[in-house]
């Protein structure tokens, strides 16, 4: 299944802060921790991911550091800031709304066969 | 396996590949060692999978995508860098470049030349009314040329244009404006800054509507006002020469070029500026953050010392109308530096000792301007409203507001607690305030003081 590049686009943002909520993280982990959660699902491009970070970071809801990697080579982390935390806070209310208005509009999935009305 | 481990050849293929990414306009050291740290990070996947070295790059950066396509999402996050280089990567064909956009900017330049001094053949300039419509021509063309530049036009952003130039119109000829005509110096001036923000709307082309590209409209501004004045000197110069050295023959060019050549070179002269902005953007380093640089201490300085001045002395009697519109230009031009200072400067750098002195600089210049805005307030209420001092006034207050929120984020910004783009945005989304409060001075003024 190939999820349409809109919504991968939408749901980008609070993927990573997300991500970064449960600690700091680096790109190319990032990347691995989207196709994870997602079961392979979602693919993230790195044209995607970087200006992504970097513009979080310009907002300020991430801030970066430099750090050395267990392989002895620099490396970029990120890190949630406090109002990188509220995004997180707002994004879920949202993305709550939009979830809960398809549950209510589609029936149940195929798996749990649908009951007739009993007449 | 770590880098360390790969061979050689891998690390000139490694080399190449930093080398053209970091070609790439928009894309900073930054960027490129960010991928890079990336592009690593998935060879050793690769490698421990067993793949050969070789193997494992090219399928790595077989991921990572077309560079120009990484670049140019790298650019199209940070707008400002590409202020120091040059227009997005593979837009070779943008009709601003080469021979067509030479000839693109000659021909819109002569046209503007032309549709600013041609009517005054015919047009009798008792009043206003043909600077106006003249004016109004010129910025419906310059309109039409940046509509041409970016190749797309946004129904919205002409539409704005459209009813900005048409308000001025219908205002200029319908109002029965009589002497001493105070309001319609007003309407003219006021009327041609509004349709400068408005022309902003079809400059920024598809991204009319994005609020940070307000931005690139204000570096545009104002590298166009150096080129044009540069352009302007000399034009002047060769202008001057041009007449003594043919009446060294006896041929008496003096009319022919100052009601000629000069008018229509003027008008030109703005095309060619803003043609010259857009193409040379990566040749030289920008001029308005350079003269800012300059400016802001010095300002500083004048600005401190006027209130050292003034509250050591308690000098402040003789305000009248000339010395508020003083103060406009000083917070106009304080402003100004801190508009560029802004536009020009790293979002993501950390805060330095030139940040400082922009805060400082802006909040003596508050200072100042409290103590003038009250005391004029006090010289209205006494002596009754004249349209000059209203419009002083109200610029006055626009600026001031913006200022005093300015400051605010800076500091926000500088103790840490807000991001720099905080200010920057605010900058960008108070812009069209000031095209609004142009066009009341333009439709409601000349009603509210009898058209005098």
């Amino acid at each position: 299944m190939r999820v349409v590049k809109d919504l991968v686009a939408a749901s980008a943002t609070p993927m990573v802060l997300g991500i970064l909520a449960e600690g700091d993280n680096y790109g190319y982990a990032i990347i691995r921790r989207v196709a994870e959660l997602s079961g392979g699902e979602l693919e993230w491009s790195e044209g995607l991911l970087y200006p992504l970070l970097h513009r979080l970071e310009r907002d300020g809801l991430v801030s970066s550091h430099w750090g050395v990697a267990e392989t002895n080579r620099r490396r970029k982390y990120y890190h949630l800031t406090e109002r990188g935390h509220d995004a997180v806070a707002e994004h879920r209310k949202q993305w709550d709304v939009v979830v809960e208005a398809l549950r209510a509009v589609w029936p149940e999935p195929p798996t749990t066969p649908v009951v007739a009305g009993g007449q | 396996m770590t880098v360390s481990e790969h061979g050689s050849a891998l690390a000139d293929q490694l080399a190449q590949w930093r080398a053209y990414l970091a070609d790439r306009p928009g894309v900073s050291a930054g960027d490129v060692a960010e991928v890079e740290s990336h592009l690593l990070d998935q060879i050793d996947d690769l490698s421990q999978r067993g793949l050969s070295d070789d193997e494992a790059f090219l399928v790595a950066v077989k991921r990572l995508g077309r560079q120009d396509a990484l670049a140019r999402d790298f650019a199209e996050a940070h707008s400002e860098r590409l202020w120091k280089q040059l227009v997005l990567a593979g837009a070779t064909d943008v009709p601003g470049e080469g021979l067509r956009g030479l000839a693109g900017a000659l021909g819109f330049g002569l046209g503007l030349g032309l549709a600013i001094r041609l009517p005054f053949l015919w047009l009798s300039s008792d009043d206003l009314r043909p600077v106006v419509l003249v004016g109004v021509v010129g910025f419906l063309v310059l309109a039409g040329w940046y509509a041409w530049l970016r190749r797309t036009v946004r129904p919205g952003a002409l539409a704005l244009v459209g009813s900005v130039a048409a308000a001025g119109l219908l205002t200029a000829g319908l109002y029965p404006f009589r002497e001493p005509r105070h309001t319609e110096v007003l309407l003219a001036i006021h009327l041609f800054l509004a349709l400068w923000l408005a022309v902003g709307a079809v400059y920024l082309g598809r991204d009319w509507r994005s609020v940070r590209h307000r931005m690139d409209f204000v570096r545009f501004t104002g590298e166009l006002v150096i080129y044009y004045v540069l352009i302007a000197l000399g034009g002047g110069v060769l202008a001057g020469l041009t007449i003594s050295i043919f009446a060294m023959i006896e041929v008496d060019l003096t009319t022919a070029v100052s009601e000629w050549i000069i008018p229509i070179c003027a008008g030109a002269g703005v095309v060619v500026a803003g043609w010259l902005v857009e193409a040379k953007k990566n040749v030289v380093e920008n001029m308005a953050p350079v003269l800012t640089a300059v400016f802001t201490p010095l300002c500083t300085v004048v600005v401190l010392s006027f209130l050292g001045t003034v509250l050591f002395t308690g000098r402040f009697v003789d305000l009248d109308r000339t010395v508020l519109i003083f103060f406009d230009l000083l917070v106009a031009l304080v402003f100004g530096l801190l508009l560029f200072a802004i536009s020009a400067r790293d979002p993501l750098g950390p805060p330095r000792a030139y940040d400082w002195m922009q805060v400082i600089l802006v909040a003596a210049t508050l200072l100042v301007d409290v103590l003038v805005l009250a005391a004029m307030a006090g010289r209205i209420g006494e002596y009754g409203a004249s349209p000059n001092k209203l419009a002083a006034l109200g610029e006055n207050v626009v600026l001031l507001v913006t200022l005093a929120r300015s400051l605010q984020l800076y500091l926000g910004f500088l103790t840490g607690r807000r991001p720099f783009s905080d200010l920057e945005m605010w900058q960008c989304r108070y812009l069209p305030v000031f095209g609004v409060w142009a066009m009341v001075v333009v439709v409601v003024f000349p009603p509210l003081f009898r058209f005098a």
